[in-house]
């Protein structure tokens, strides 16, 4: 069993913050991290890895520094990394992302799961998983909560939707996106992180992962970001005063002005 | 943009650059442009017209989103001089869905109704709208950003190999006739317009609650039901099991109120108070991360980062200081009341109306106030 988590990096979202001149987001100084989700991922696959001795390999694209967050996973227990770095892949959607993950996937061959988070906190698009998907041709199942190996070469997942919850059966080579209920992710352990700091990580660009320049980074994206620009202000608040009956009258007031439902 | 620098009398634009783009916008001068996105034949896009809406059907009947997608839609279609097309998938639809879908603006029904596709799966269900597409060759397909939607959308613009735009906000038709697709990124802090210049259809899923449906009862329509090849009805998938929420204070994203409780509540029992709030309104339960965390409340009903992002009509935060990850989990929605006892708490920078209180007080004598209205 050989299992792939994809990771990305992300501006720890607790120091983003807008230039209030440029309205632009200020990413200077702020640190990276892991995609939250996709820590739960990790946590998925060295579950299964814990369970039934599956290899595992992450991989991410990204700057070179992009490998600080491999090392990382290796320190939870991830037995190989791949980081994809090329100038080609910069300015990528979420298709051209996928195009450049699913290359790698191929290069690695032997690939039974691949596990990513639901989506990454600051796109926000939960669409390079099944997209990726869908170029690897295998089925796949997106906002995860549990996983269960069947012996037979397929998965079980519990999957959460907006009206309840659904147990699919899916057939391997698979891919799921998982979210918060997998499981919180573990600490790193010193043995781990010794090895971590021995191991090789591997660097893929464009001519390694056999891709066309044109089909990767901004060049082989379709989608293109036209204007960038802070939302719209909030109208300003309004306080409350007076006694707790008082407020609790005035607020009734207004939301039954504002026509909220079942008031 | 700390990629930018001037060299001898030339930008120079280091390795760190992502090509986010922003400094094109930024350049008073117009002195930046990115390379551009990749191309396919003109003559190509040219055959695609139409606005498409996916209807979703869920349990026997089509979601809401649907109608709000349905009403931007006809928007939309009008702005370009085209025909505005509904596709239903399902099992066992009758006409008057169909006919319901008219009356928000759809001119066409494309219905696949097949017993396989009772169940959602995404396989099936990308398959069908893709070769509905190959067949009628719609210039714009909008989606509900829901669980149905976010999942298999992506893998329909994968197979059709279009762009696609997660969870818009704002959509319009732009001088040159481009769908302009308008969305929140980093939790709502910045938004981005953007464009799919030389793929067709432009694809986005669009936020539940955000549009306006618009009921058109003079509007006339046709169904037609479509027969579709077996190939479509394959999947990789089985669905063993399809369990429905009871409890509806559990349904988050669905919900038209939520009432939220954090460590203000001290503790577990405390949430007692939100939930009869939260019931009194007819609405769901949330609860900070803190508040998880800590057991008073299961995983499923946290709101933020990473829980649920939610944007109901009214949300209310009640012992919630609101950290940036509450925040950006919340702010989409149309009214926010804070309830703290803090009045410098951050969740006050987002609040509609601000209640500086000791909830244990103020939460009673609100459904003393709401009661009393019932004349229970």
């Amino acid at each position: 069993m050989h299992i792939v988590v994809c990771i990305k990096q992300v501006p720890d979202t607790k120091n983003v913050r807008i230039d209030p001149d440029t309205h632009t987001l200020v990413r200077q100084g702020v640190e990276s991290i892991i995609n939250p989700f996709d820590m739960f991922a990790m946590e998925a696959a060295l579950k299964c890895k814990d369970q039934s001795g599956a290899r595992v390999t992450v991989i991410t694209m990204g700057p070179p520094q992009a490998c600080e967050a491999l090392r990382d996973t290796l320190g939870l227990g991830a037995d190989d990394a791949v980081l994809l770095s090329d100038r080609a892949f910069a300015g990528s959607d979420t298709w051209a992302t996928a195009t450049t993950l699913a290359a790698a996937i191929r290069k690695i061959g032997d690939v039974d799961m691949i596990v990513c988070g639901k989506q990454a906190v600051d796109g926000d698009t939960a669409q390079v998983g099944p997209e990726m998907a869908a170029l690897l041709d295998i089925p796949y199942a997106t906002f995860v909560k549990k996983i269960e190996m069947e012996p037979n070469g397929s998965l079980r997942v519990v999957r959460q939707t907006d009206e309840g919850v659904e147990v699919w059966k899916l057939r391997l080579p698979a891919l799921v996106t998982v979210i918060k209920e997998i499981g919180d992710p573990r600490v790193p352990s010193l043995r781990h992180k010794m090895r971590a700091k021995k191991t090789q990580i591997p660097v893929w660009g464009v001519a390694d992962l056999d891709l066309d320049p044109d089909r990767t980074g901004l060049c082989g994206s379709f989608t293109q970001v036209v204007h960038v620009f802070s939302p719209p202000r909030r109208s300003s608040r309004i306080q409350l005063e007076g006694s707790t009956e008082n407020q609790a009258e005035q607020l009734f007031q207004y939301l039954k002005k504002s026509g909220i439902p079942g008031l | 943009m700390s990629a930018i620098s001037i060299g001898e009398n030339q930008i120079e634009i280091s390795d760190d650059c992502s090509l986010c783009g922003i400094c094109v916008d930024a350049c008073e001068f117009g002195a930046l442009s990115l390379p551009e996105v990749a191309k396919g034949p003109v003559e190509d896009l040219l055959s695609y017209r139409g606005v498409w809406v996916y209807a979703e059907w869920r349990q026997g009947k089509v979601h809401n989103v649907s109608h709000e997608l349905l009403s931007v839609g006809r928007l939309l279609a009008d702005k370009r001089g085209v025909e505005l097309g509904a596709v239903l998938l399902g099992s066992n639809i009758d006409d008057e869905a169909c006919r319901e879908l008219i009356s928000y603006g759809a001119e066409v029904v494309y219905v696949v109704d097949r017993p396989e596709l009772g169940n959602f799966t995404d396989e099936r269900y990308s398959k069908c709208v893709v070769e509905l597409v190959n067949r009628k060759r719609p210039e714009i397909l909008l989606a509900g950003a829901t669980s149905i939607g976010r999942s298999f959308v992506p893998r329909v613009a994968a197979l059709l190999r279009t762009g696609l735009t997660a969870d818009c906000t704002h959509l319009d038709i732009g001088d040159d006739g481009l769908l302009l697709q308008t969305r929140p990124a980093f939790g709502g802090n910045v938004m981005a317009t953007i464009i799919c210049p030389n793929r067709r259809p432009q694809m986005a899923t669009v936020r539940p609650k955000v549009m306006k449906p618009v009921k058109k009862e003079a509007q006339q329509g046709r169904i037609e039901r479509m027969e579709l090849p077996d190939g479509c009805f394959e999947a990789r998938v089985e669905v063993l099991e399809v369990i429905e929420e009871q409890d509806q204070t559990a349904k988050l994203t669905e919900a038209d109120v939520i009432v939220s409780g954090g460590r203000g509540l001290r503790n577990g029992d405390n949430f007692s108070i939100i939930a009869e709030l939260a019931a009194l309104l007819g609405g769901a339960v949330g609860a900070s991360r803190g508040a998880v965390e800590d057991g008073w409340m299961a995983p499923s009903h946290q709101v933020g980062q990473t829980g649920r992002t939610v944007a109901p009509t009214l949300y209310m935060a009640v012992g919630i200081s609101g950290a940036v990850q509450h925040l950006v989990g919340m702010q989409g929605s149309q009214v926010i009341v804070a309830v703290n006892k803090d009045p410098h708490a951050p969740i006050f920078d987002v609040a509609t109306y601000g209640v500086v209180a000791d909830l244990f007080e103020f939460i009673p004598a609100f459904v003393r106030r709401i009661k009393r209205e019932r004349g229970v």
